[in-house]
């Protein structure tokens, strides 16, 4: 019993009801965990209030390292390691360098961005889906609350999800 | 349904009014630029005379590829048709982005720009001035600023004949020069007419008919904006350094037009919005324009950089003449301007963008919105003043003074303009989806 997860699932039918309903579910003091929908609607991740991802933070970080490892390396076996003079240039040419530069940090922010989205998300190999609803990928709106967040009853958090909506009340346990 | 507030047009028709006071303000500055330019030619006209002489004296030797390059009197008038050219054709890039501005996003059916696109609209009516002056320039003064405009240039057996030039006079000739310039001003400001037409009777019809043909006049504006702004840049910039050639070169201006014109717009709706109008423009409008202003800024870069790359890479002389030029020729006068155009058409707003916030906050926008500007004018001046002034350029009254003038009048053309029509586009199809755009 302690070690599942509780949840409460309401299930919407309508995108623009959802976003209210939030709103109003929120007021009457039930935490929500998080919202799952077919499409993106725009509003919804302000009516949660969750905080803004640091995602762009990350890119920059990453395009930074790989602005240095790709000028590191380049320089290193253009410049230290084995000097060579290439269309009459200098050693260290560095509008040659800028190209494969940018490229490279494209690359590591790419590849960089892909990774912190996947191990922020819990998505790695063999990790099993949690799925509060299935129609959530096709045509409802599924609000997941948990129970462990949150002071007030199941009966009562139901009647506030039923009054803002939810045309379904059902109980998910991981 | 819910949540969406019901609108109707005739509570957000909003009209600019261009007050005496705010008529007096620009007029003064006009007239304090005439002062400067009138102060800065005298000033000029007496420094030159002693150092006509000393040129004289060593043979002029100095690496150009433009007009000055033939040991030809260096006559201390050319700086000021070079600045008239030069600001001719950057105010000519501000106004006719506007127009490619509008055709975009009809041509995208975009619906967020609706409630910016009166402030584009009414940039192009500058084309009228800004034509006249290249046009007038060219017509009298065209053998100050073009090589290939002088004496005997083309003629075999002449003491000037250049074979390069002569080659490339099948194009580069007086009369086929001027017919494409009407053309493309003709072109720009005829399409602009039809599509303003359009615009004002979509006002007052509604209905999605004017939107449509809009969308066609649009398409037809890109079409020959492709070529114009191509054949404009060899025409109006790339000529002046007559031997040299850029594949690159179109497409280079064309960004550095662009960028300068979104800088523009941005500019123009935030001090509206000061102003009092176009409250209906939020945040997220301006973190569109802003992303606008950032992405092309970054395309500025790699357009002017690849140009750059291929030519130090494949170290043609006919070819490194132009950046040599720039960097170590005329007493190194124009290196600092090199630098600086990097620094504020890359590395200021790529770096002072990059967030979100900052494309969020209206003081950041404007710092940049200056800081394009002023990049993109001295980018211009990069293109135009060491192929025709050489080492007797630099920054003084002239400048100064003209960059005035010419602000001034397109301050004034524009507000005048932006009195004629609603701010908002209220019968605009997008106008709804704009008014709520969230991003």
């Amino acid at each position: 019993m302690d070690s599942t997860e509780r949840y409460l699932v309401g299930v919407y039918d309508d995108d623009e009801e959802v976003v209210a309903a939030v709103k109003e579910v929120k007021n009457s003091g039930v935490k929500i965990e998080e919202v799952y929908t077919p499409f993106p609607i725009h509003g919804l991740d302000v009516a949660l209030g969750h905080a803004r991802t640091r995602l762009p933070i990350a890119a920059f970080m990453f395009g930074c390292l790989g602005l240095v490892c790709i000028l590191s390396l380049i320089s290193y076996t253009m410049y230290f390691d084995w000097p060579m003079i290439i269309g009459g240039k200098d050693y260290f040419a560095l509008p040659d360098f800028i190209p494969v530069s940018f490229e490279g940090t494209v690359l590591f922010t790419a590849f960089g961005m892909v990774t912190t989205f996947l191990v922020s998300n819990s998505l790695w190999p063999g990790k099993k889906p949690r799925t509060f609803d299935l129609r959530s990928t096709d045509d409802k709106f599924i609000m997941a609350v948990n129970m462990a967040n949150n002071r007030k009853s199941e009966s009562e958090i139901e009647t506030i999800l039923r009054a803002s909506g939810a045309i379904e009340v059902n109980v998910k346990q991981f | 349904m819910a949540g969406h507030s019901h609108f109707s047009p005739s509570d957000v028709e909003e009209h600019f009014e261009f007050t005496a006071e705010g008529r007096k303000r620009v007029i003064y500055a006009f007239l304090a630029g005439t002062i400067a330019l009138i102060v800065g030619i005298f000033l000029l006209s007496r420094g030159e005379h002693d150092a006509a002489h000393a040129v004289a004296e060593h043979g002029g030797e100095h690496l150009s590829g433009g007009a000055v390059s033939h040991h030809e009197v260096y006559d201390w008038t050319t700086r000021i048709w070079a600045n008239l050219w030069l600001n001719g054709v950057y105010f000519t890039g501000i106004a006719v982005i506007g127009m490619f501005f509008v055709s975009i996003q009809y041509l995208a059916k975009a619906g967020w720009s609706s409630v910016v696109k009166r402030v584009a609209e009414a940039f192009p009516p500058f084309l009228i001035i800004s034509g006249s002056v290249l046009l007038l320039t060219f017509l009298f003064k065209g053998d100050a600023i073009f090589h290939w405009m002088h004496e005997g240039v083309t003629v075999k057996g002449n003491e000037h004949y250049d074979k390069i030039i002569a080659g490339k006079s099948g194009y580069l000739n007086k009369g086929f020069f001027l017919g494409r310039m009407i053309f493309f001003f003709a072109g720009w400001l005829l399409l602009w007419n039809w599509m303003r037409k359009k615009s004002l009777a979509e006002d007052l019809e509604g209905g999605t008919d004017n939107f449509y043909q809009m969308v066609k006049i649009g398409t037809i504006f890109i079409l020959l904006m492709g070529v114009s702004s191509s054949m404009g840049a060899w025409d109006w910039v790339m000529s002046i350094d007559t031997h040299w050639f850029s594949t690159m070169f179109g497409w280079y201006m064309f960004s550095s037009w662009h960028v300068t014109g979104l800088a523009t717009i941005t500019l123009t709706v935030l001090l509206l919005k000061d102003k009092g109008y176009m409250q209906y423009v939020n945040f997220n409008h301006l973190h569109d324009l802003g992303k606008f202003m950032f992405a092309f800024s970054i395309f500025w870069t790699y357009v002017w950089f690849a140009q750059f790359l291929l030519i130090y890479y494949a170290n043609f002389p006919e070819e490194t003449i132009y950046f040599l030029e720039r960097w170590e020729g005329h007493d190194k006068i124009y290196k600092a301007t090199e630098i600086l155009n990097v620094f504020f058409n890359f590395f200021f707003p790529f770096l002072v963008m990059m967030s979100r916030d900052a494309k969020r906050t209206p003081i950041f926008l404007k710092i940049c919105c200056a800081f394009i500007l002023v990049g993109h004018y001295l980018d211009f001046y990069q293109m135009i003043m060491p192929g025709t002034v050489g080492k007797h350029g630099g920054y003084g009254l002239v400048e100064f003074g003209m960059v005035a003038m010419f602000a001034s009048a397109f301050v004034y053309v524009v507000s005048v303009q932006l009195t004629k029509a609603s701010l908002i586009a209220k019968n605009h199809p997008f106008l709804e989806e704009a008014l709520h755009h969230d991003i």
